[in-house]
């Protein structure tokens, strides 16, 4: 799969590695004399954290210019495009976001909802074919996404399925659930299958059980899930451009309009949307690090 | 496999697991899905790779057939194109690697007392993500235009030739597929990083090993798992990726990849078999090289 597919996994990761780094002690690299990796690695790391910010510095500030069709060279700094994002090409951008956000939204909640089932039974139950199971679930995240989009898109060709909205939510709804799976798998295994019995000898119904106990408890990996899923869905391109026919998303957009220069509108949203999933990390981060830090001191 | 080895990083005791009927209807919907959008499609391009032109037919109507003649010529067509696709993702891998490794080592290993900052530094590895894949790429290309301070000033400085070019050569292509594929490759080697047990290197030391052995001894040997794991994640999305090389982007006419023209067969020329072939070179080339590389590099437990 291409760049958006694989985020997945890897973004996955990043969100479940909040079980391990609790339990594990730190080990703290012994303090030896002053070497050449001491001030060397640390320059470089900063040298390349600068590197991979150009683009987006980049893409933020001509934002901010005044373009007129195209926004290659800067005219002078404008609020305007922020102030009016959808005033361009007859709001063909703000179509399009519009678009990925209605797409992102009904294959996260199906991939989600799918996933999860699929999670639950992974770690809680014994069946027959899981092996196969298991590599149903892992390949699509180990096909080139080329190939995941000219394979539906040839399935549609030959059921003589017009493309429209309904088939890139159907393909946006394949290659997130793999990525669902892995993600809440890890947080069904972390749980205390004692909770769910405590909840079954005081005679609380299935149901109650599964509402009050196991998906509260769930509940953070599906989140992760869901944001996973969102952002994956809104980001995706290759497989979109094989089954969208003649709907625009966001990144289909800014691929049509490469040739003749894309509007600094597009720039307004793509940073915007930057800026929000940016604080959203961060805010987790900087609050779970607080919690790590007041569970430690309540512990002594 | 590779990828769960780093996203379900602890090894989960084995809990009594029941059978039930409950687990198949659990896993009905979401496999049933999964075959009918992933599997059936997968079939449906086999077909579609075998087909010929209908007799009587339009541009773009074809009929079943068994056609193997299809993979000869999209061979014979495209093989600097298919050549092209695994020489530029396997450069990029290796550039990506050596980017990524002392990234992941510093926020895996040295930056272990803050945990605060080593979380924001992940964050910053991911950050190019929250951004378009497509924005960032054109950002790229027009930071490295003819036109821009970085390449006028090269060649002010006699740095580079008056008539080169950045984009639209190799390099451009390579260097997109680079940076867009750096997290993929720093976050797998990162989370092995971060467990390595540095008493090792202390022990590697202590006995009188330079740091350059204690790196290539023990620090490498026990990344491995993030070796092959970031190297797949960047490798298997590059060798498929057409947007760096297009056109419109880093790429030129002599840089065009393998999904550069599927897309152009599958969408522009309506040439589906030639398409559809040419995908099934792709997926069976990569599962062949991702199997051997596993194999020789002693990581088949990850799978």
């Amino acid at each position: 799969m291409s760049g958006e597919g694989q985020a997945g996994v890897v973004l996955s990761g990043f969100t479940n590695s909040e079980e391990g780094e609790r339990r594990r002690p730190v080990q703290v690299p012994r303090r030896r004399r002053v070497g050449l990796g001491d001030w060397l690695l640390p320059v470089y790391v900063t040298l390349a954290f600068i590197f991979l910010m150009i683009p987006i510095a980049y893409t933020f500030i001509f934002s901010f210019n005044d373009s007129l069709k195209s926004n290659i060279s800067w005219r002078g700094f404008t609020l305007d495009k922020w102030l009016n994002v959808c005033n361009v090409e007859g709001g063909a951008v703000c179509e399009a976001f519009a678009n990925s956000i209605v797409i992102g939204v009904v294959a996260t909640v199906v991939a989600t909802v799918l996933g999860t089932l699929i999670a639950i039974a992974l770690v809680r139950y014994r069946f027959r074919a899981r092996s196969a199971i298991s590599l149903l679930l892992f390949l699509p995240m180990a096909t080139p996404e080329v190939v995941l989009g000219a394979g539906l898109a040839a399935q549609f060709l030959a059921a003589g399925v017009p493309k429209d909205m309904t088939t890139i939510i159907l393909a946006h709804t394949m290659f997130c659930i793999s990525f669902v799976v892995v993600t809440v798998k890890a947080r069904v295994a972390s749980l205390d299958p004692a909770l769910e019995e405590a909840g079954r000898d005081l005679y609380g119904s299935p149901q109650q059980v599964w509402w009050r106990i196991t998906f509260p408890l769930l509940l953070p990996g599906i989140m992760a899930a869901a944001l996973l899923s969102f952002a994956l869905s809104f980001d995706d391109f290759i497989i979109t451009n094989f089954n969208s026919g003649s709907v625009t998303t966001f990144p289909k957009y800014i691929y049509i309009s490469a040739s003749r220069g894309i509007p600094a509108e597009a720039n307004v949203i793509a940073s915007a949307v930057f800026i929000i999933a940016l604080a959203v990390v961060v805010i987790n981060q900087v609050s779970r690090a607080a919690r790590a830090k007041r569970l430690a001191k309540e512990l002594g | 496999m590779a990828f769960a080895a780093f996203a379900t990083s602890e090894a989960q005791p084995e809990a009594p697991k029941k059978k039930s009927r409950v687990a198949f209807f659990l896993l009905l919907p979401g496999i049933l899905y999964l075959i009918l959008f992933f599997l059936t499609p997968l079939i449906s391009l086999i077909l579609t790779s075998l087909q010929q032109p209908a007799e009587f037919g339009d541009v773009g109507e074809y009929e079943y057939a068994f056609n193997w003649q299809n993979y000869v010529v999209v061979i014979q067509d495209y093989l600097p194109h298919i050549l092209r696709s695994f020489g530029y993702a396997l450069v990029a891998t290796v550039f990506a690697l050596l980017f990524s490794y002392p990234i992941a080592y510093f926020i895996g290993v040295k930056a272990r007392r803050w945990p605060l900052l080593q979380s924001l530094m992940l964050v910053l590895v991911i950050a190019p993500f929250f951004i378009s894949f497509l924005l960032r790429t054109l950002a790229w290309k027009q930071i490295l235009s003819d036109e821009s301070l970085i390449i006028t000033s090269l060649k002010a400085l006699s740095l580079l030739a008056p008539d080169a070019h950045f984009t639209g050569t190799p390099f451009a292509v390579i260097f997109g597929l680079t940076y867009n594929f750096i997290p993929f490759m720093t976050l797998p080697l990162y989370t092995a990083l971060e467990r390595l047990d540095t008493r090792y290197l202390e022990a590697g030391s202590d006995l009188y090993a330079n740091p350059f052995t204690v790196f290539r001894k023990i620090t490498i040997p026990l990344s491995m798992p993030g070796i092959v794991a970031g190297t797949l994640l960047t490798f298997i999305p590059a060798a498929g990726d057409y947007v760096n090389a297009s056109r419109d982007f880093l790429g030129g006419p002599d840089t065009q990849m393998m999904g550069n023209v599927i897309e152009a067969n599958f969408l522009v020329l309506l040439n589906y078999p030639a398409a559809a072939a040419l995908s099934i070179i792709l997926m069976a080339a990569i599962l062949v090289l991702v199997g051997i590389y596993v194999k020789r590099s002693g990581t088949e437990e990850l799978l």
